[in-house]
C-alpha cells in the first residue's frame, strides 16, 4: 500500500530551542527537521532564533547564518546561491523551493524547513536524489541523431523551432516538482515523474533530434508515464516558473497522434 | 533493496517500456465523454419516474431508443469503472500480487455487473 502514516522510527520529535541574542529586535523563529540515520535516533525538530537584522533576505542565508554561528552540526546542500545549481531545495513553509530564492518575509510565522518530501533522508535536509538522477539519465537526455554531423556547419534549427524548447531547457534538476508529486511518493520506483519527463519532451521536441519515435516508445507505459494524473503540484512549485505538467500533456497528445 | 546490487539506472530502467497505455488513456477520455450525455439523460429521466407504475415503467424501458441508450449506459458506466478503478489500484497498491489480483477481480466484477444489467434491459425490452 501507498504509505499514509510514518513508521515508528520516523515519527518527527520535538528537539532543542536555540534562543536569539537578548538584544535583537527582529526576530524570526526557524523549525528545522534534523534527522542523522547514523545516531539510531528519531527524527526531531530544532528551532532557531534568528535576528533577522544581522541577517540576509533569503532562508538559505538564514539557514548558513544557522550553521554558521548557531549550530554546525546542521547539514544542508548548497552552492550557487542565486536559483540555478539546484542543490538548496528543500520544503520551506510547506512548500518545496529553492532556500537561496525564497524570501524570509514571504513566509509569515515561524519558518518550517523539512527535506525533499518522500526521498530517503542523507542527513537533515540533504535528501538522496540517486533514483531522481537515474530517472534523468534513463531517458537519455542528449541529442540522438543518424544522419552524420555536416562537416561545414552546425545542425541548422529554425527560430521558430527553437522556440519551442523555452520552458523546458531551463530545468536544473532541483526535483521539486517531483518530490511534490503524490504519484511520484506513491510510485516512484517506476513512474518517472515530472522533472525527467520534461526532460524527455524537451528531446522529443527538438527538431534536431531523430530519435523522437524511440522516445515516444520508450515512455509508452503505464508507470512511466501514465502515473501523471494533472495533479499540477509539479507546475505549482517549480522555482524557475516552468510547467512540466503541461510538457507530460504535450507527450500524451503525441501519444495519441502517433496511432490515429 | 538491501540485497539489491543492481545500478540505480538498472532499477529505473526495469524491465523496460511496456509500450501500452495510450489505448487505456485514451478509451478512459472517450468513455467519459460518452459518459457526459448518458448520465445526463438517464439523471433527467429518473428524477421524471418516482411517479411512474411498474407498468408506465417498464413500458418505458422497452422504447427502442431507451432500451439502446440504458445498454449503451450501463455498457459505458462499467467500462469506464474498470478503467478508473485500474489506475486507482495501481496508484496506491504497491504489492504487485495485492495489485495484480485486485485488477482482475475488479475487472470480473465490473463484467458480471455489467452483464446482468445488460441482460435485465433486454429481458424487460423483449419481453423474456
Amino acid at each position: 500500500m501507498a504509505e499514509f502514516t510514518l513508521p515508528a522510527n520516523s515519527v518527527v520529535k520535538e528537539g532543542k530551542s536555540v534562543k536569539a541574542d537578548p538584544n535583537a529586535k527582529n526576530i524570526k523563529r526557524f523549525v528545522i527537521y534534523r534527522y542523522d540515520p547514523a545516531s539510531g535516533e528519531n527524527p526531531r525538530t530544532d528551532s532557531y532564533e534568528v535576528d533577522l537584522d544581522k541577517c540576509g533576505p533569503m532562508v538559505l542565508d538564514a539557514l548558513l547564518k544557522i550553521k554558521g554561528e548557531m549550530d554546525a552540526t546542521l547539514s544542508l546542500r548548497r552552492s550557487c546561491r542565486e536559483g540555478i545549481c539546484g542543490s538548496c531545495s528543500m520544503n520551506i513553509d510547506g512548500q518545496n523551493t529553492l532556500a537561496c530564492t525564497k524570501a524570509i518575509d514571504e513566509i509569515e510565522g515561524d519558518v518550517a524547513i523539512y527535506p525533499l518530501p518522500h526521498q530517503r533522508v542523507v542527513k537533515d535536509l540533504v535528501s538522496d536524489l540517486t533514483n531522481f538522477y537515474a530517472q534523468h539519465a534513463s531517458v537519455e537526455p542528449w541529442m540522438k541523431t543518424d544522419s552524420p554531423t555536416p562537416p561545414d556547419r552546425e545542425r541548422l534549427q529554425s527560430k521558430a523551432d527553437r522556440a519551442k524548447l523555452d520552458g523546458l531547457y531551463e530545468c536544473i534538476l532541483c526535483a521539486c516538482c517531483s518530490t511534490s508529486c503524490p504519484s511520484y511518493w506513491w510510485n516512484s520506483d517506476r513512474y518517472l515523474g515530472p522533472a525527467a519527463l520534461l526532460t524527455a519532451y524537451r528531446w522529443i521536441v527538438d527538431s534536431r533530434d531523430e530519435a523522437t519515435g524511440e522516445r515516444l516508445d520508450q515512455l509508452e507505459d503505464p508507470f512511466k508515464l501514465y502515473r501523471c494524473h494533472t495533479i499540477m503540484n509539479c507546475t505549482t512549485v517549480c522555482p524557475k516558473g516552468l510547467n512540466p505538467a503541461k510538457a507530460i500533456a504535450e507527450t500524451k497528445k503525441l501519444m495519441v497522434k502517433r496511432r490515429m | 533493496m538491501m540485497n539489491d546490487l543492481r545500478t540505480p539506472l538498472a532499477r529505473v530502467k526495469g524491465l523496460g517500456s511496456a509500450k501500452e497505455g495510450v489505448s487505456h488513456w485514451w478509451s478512459q477520455r472517450l468513455s467519459s465523454l460518452l459518459l457526459m450525455p448518458l448520465v445526463l439523460w438517464f439523471g433527467f429521466s429518473v428524477a421524471s419516474l418516482p411517479h411512474a407504475s411498474h407498468e408506465q415503467l417498464t413500458a418505458w424501458i422497452s422504447m427502442p431508443a431507451v432500451t439502446v441508450a440504458l445498454v449503451l449506459l450501463i455498457l459505458t458506466v462499467f467500462f469506464h469503472a474498470q478503467q478508473g478503478l485500474q489506475v486507482v489500484i495501481e496508484d496506491y497498491i504497491s504489492v504487485h500480487w495485492q495489485r495484480t489480483t485486485l485488477i482482475v477481480l475488479v475487472s470480473f466484477l465490473c463484467l458480471l455487473l455489467a452483464v446482468i444489467g445488460v441482460i435485465a434491459v433486454l429481458r424487460i425490452a423483449l419481453g423474456g
